[in-house]
């Protein structure tokens, strides 16, 4: 029934809206201090190693490090968006509020999914404007950027999820940021590109689904890349499949939110 | 007979070693006022919960208004209106905004002047635009209230709204959801003040170790379990414990007995073995003393 269906589109609709509201609302923490992080990483990095180094043979390397830094903030944001609004959610009791009305696992996951989304580009997006004084960025394939951002983001905020039902308490979150999300994003070739490293290291590289991530997203600005962004796709593709596959498990159990 | 607008059957809850539900059956009807009463532990909170779908029963099966509450969740969860125990709120949000949101997980997107007519009803209008972690503890209670009955739901429940609340918000709050009864609305109440539960509750269930242990009318409960007590303070108390009384510490001795056909040939046993009766006051039977001997029987 057409009135049924809009009543449901409405209710998936009004839980992005609350979510996107919610950093909305804290925007200052929740997007100007991780752009303003970006730009320090960025200035201090430039101005240590601009002269020193370049990289794909005659990009600069502060140049090379933006679109790194765009994804990591990207990414890190997208993830922090999901997991600290259903951690809070669930250690203030408000969850309930989400669970006792008529949404799905499915619309629950879209609207927690998109909204970390919506976070991770707008600060990418903002990493990116205050970087652009500093650099000559060129854009060669956009589309590959938006790809690489959407997939990426749309990763992090199913992580996000995962997290955010999975951790009981703000100290187990924190361990998965920091021992997991962080190293991954960290040694994902933000700062370096893989053939800087002896081939052990390289072939560990190509382990990390966070590095294909970003070496896809910076194909899109420089159309070259460590490897081919069509492997990095198939890569990044593959993984939000099987992560929104098991969150979308998780929910429709109802691990650790119907009990 | 028209639909029930719970039916629960045969559900079963365990977690652990500890069996929260086992084997519930209850039913109400429509445009009842129901009481759910039990120690802690009995698994009231459970059984809502499982009726709201934040608990997932082991087995059984339990409907709102007609509709599984696991097969047509989305049905069952538009008919119901839950006012949660804890007193939790989204400290992102204004009163209104908060209405507004919850609305519209009930797909309803034009909802403003519902929204005014419960702020009026819980005196809540002049709060509209402060943010929840402002509020205090009875104003938030109120506002669960208020995201209770954002979707008009036929059936509301409210699982223990008074913990904590002082006395005049518990009156004002009793006058709103006698009149939402009024309306048609079927409310479920869980309490642990037996004296609301008895004056509000048409129909009450009493739970213990997750089983139904007494399911009827108050009127009934009150006639089938509860006994008059006359409290007797005496010269001799030793006299009156002699004849099946209780005494307490300040000389007073209480008797049970059925009917009040039973006081003038107590009254004089007492006299006959010279208790010395000084001040008398007769009891009328109450719901504790119901709750009490249920409890004990079960």
């Amino acid at each position: 029934m057409p009135e049924q269906r809009e009543s449901r589109l409405a209710g998936f609709r009004t839980l992005l809206y609350k979510e996107v509201l919610r950093f909305w609302k804290v925007g200052f923490q929740t997007v100007a201090a991780p752009v303003l992080n970006a730009l320090l990483f960025l200035l201090i990095f430039s101005h240590v190693l601009d002269r020193h180094v370049t990289v794909y043979g005659d990009i600069a390397y502060t140049g090379f490090l933006v679109p790194g830094l765009v994804m990591m903030s990207l990414l890190q944001n997208a993830f922090a968006n999901s997991s600290s609004s259903l951690i809070q959610s669930k250690i203030t009791g408000n969850i309930v509020f989400v669970l006792l009305p008529p949404l799905s696992w499915g619309e629950f996951y879209a609207a927690y999914v998109i909204a970390s989304v919506a976070r991770g580009l707008f600060v990418g997006a903002g990493v990116l404007l205050v970087a652009l004084p500093f650099v000559e960025l060129g854009f060669a394939h956009p589309l590959w950027i938006l790809a690489f951002a959407l997939l990426g983001s749309a990763i992090l905020g199913s992580l996000g999820v995962i997290a955010g039902i999975w951790a009981d308490k703000f100290d187990q979150l924190a361990g998965f940021q920091n021992f997991l999300i962080l190293p991954l994003t960290m040694l994902s070739g933000v700062f370096y590109s893989i053939h800087s490293l002896p081939p052990v290291w390289q072939q560990v590289s190509h382990a990390n689904p966070f590095f294909f991530m970003i070496d896809g997203f910076r194909y899109g600005f420089f159309g070259q890349s460590d490897v081919s962004p069509w492997l990095s796709l198939a890569v990044v593709g593959v993984s939000f499949v099987l992560l929104a596959a098991l969150t979308l498990a998780m929910l429709a159990r109802g691990y650790k939110l119907r009990a | 007979m028209s639909l029930p607008a719970i039916r629960v059957r045969g559900v079963t809850k365990r977690y652990g070693a500890l069996q929260a539900l086992a084997g519930v059956d209850l039913e109400v009807h429509q445009g009842e006022f129901f009481g759910l009463l039990g120690p802690n532990g009995a698994g009231k909170t459970t059984l809502i919960s499982a009726l709201a779908g934040l608990v997932r029963p082991d087995g059984g099966t339990l409907e709102v208004m007609g509709h599984d509450v696991v097969g047509d969740y989305r049905n069952a969860r538009r008919v119901l209106g839950v006012v949660p125990q804890e007193l939790v709120f989204d400290p992102f949000f204004n009163v209104r905004e908060m209405l507004r949101i919850q609305s519209g997980y009930f797909g309803l997107r034009h909802n403003d002047d519902w929204i005014d007519e419960i702020l009026a009803s819980l005196d809540l209008t002049a709060k509209a635009d402060v943010n929840m972690r402002a509020l205090s503890g009875g104003m938030k209670r109120r506002v669960l209230v208020a995201q209770a009955l954002v979707h008009r739901p036929p059936v509301i429940v409210l699982d223990e709204p008074t913990a904590g609340v002082d006395v005049e918000l518990r009156q004002g709050l009793w006058q709103f959801v006698r009149k939402l009864n009024r309306d048609g609305h079927t409310i479920v109440l869980t309490t642990h003040y037996l004296e609301e539960a008895e004056t509000l509750c048409g129909r009450i269930a009493m739970l213990k170790a997750g089983r139904v242990v007494a399911l009827d009318t108050t009127a009934n409960l009150l006639e089938r379990f509860a006994t008059h007590t006359l409290q007797a303070r005496l010269a001799n108390p030793q006299a009156g414990v002699a004849l099946g009384g209780r005494a307490d510490e300040d000389g007073w001795v209480a008797f049970a007995f059925d009917s009040y056909a039973d006081v003038e040939p107590l009254l004089a046993r007492l006299r006959e073995a010279g208790a010395g009766l000084q001040e008398m006051q007769l009891g009328e039977p109450d719901l504790e003393h119901v709750f009490v001997e249920v409890m004990q029987r079960a």
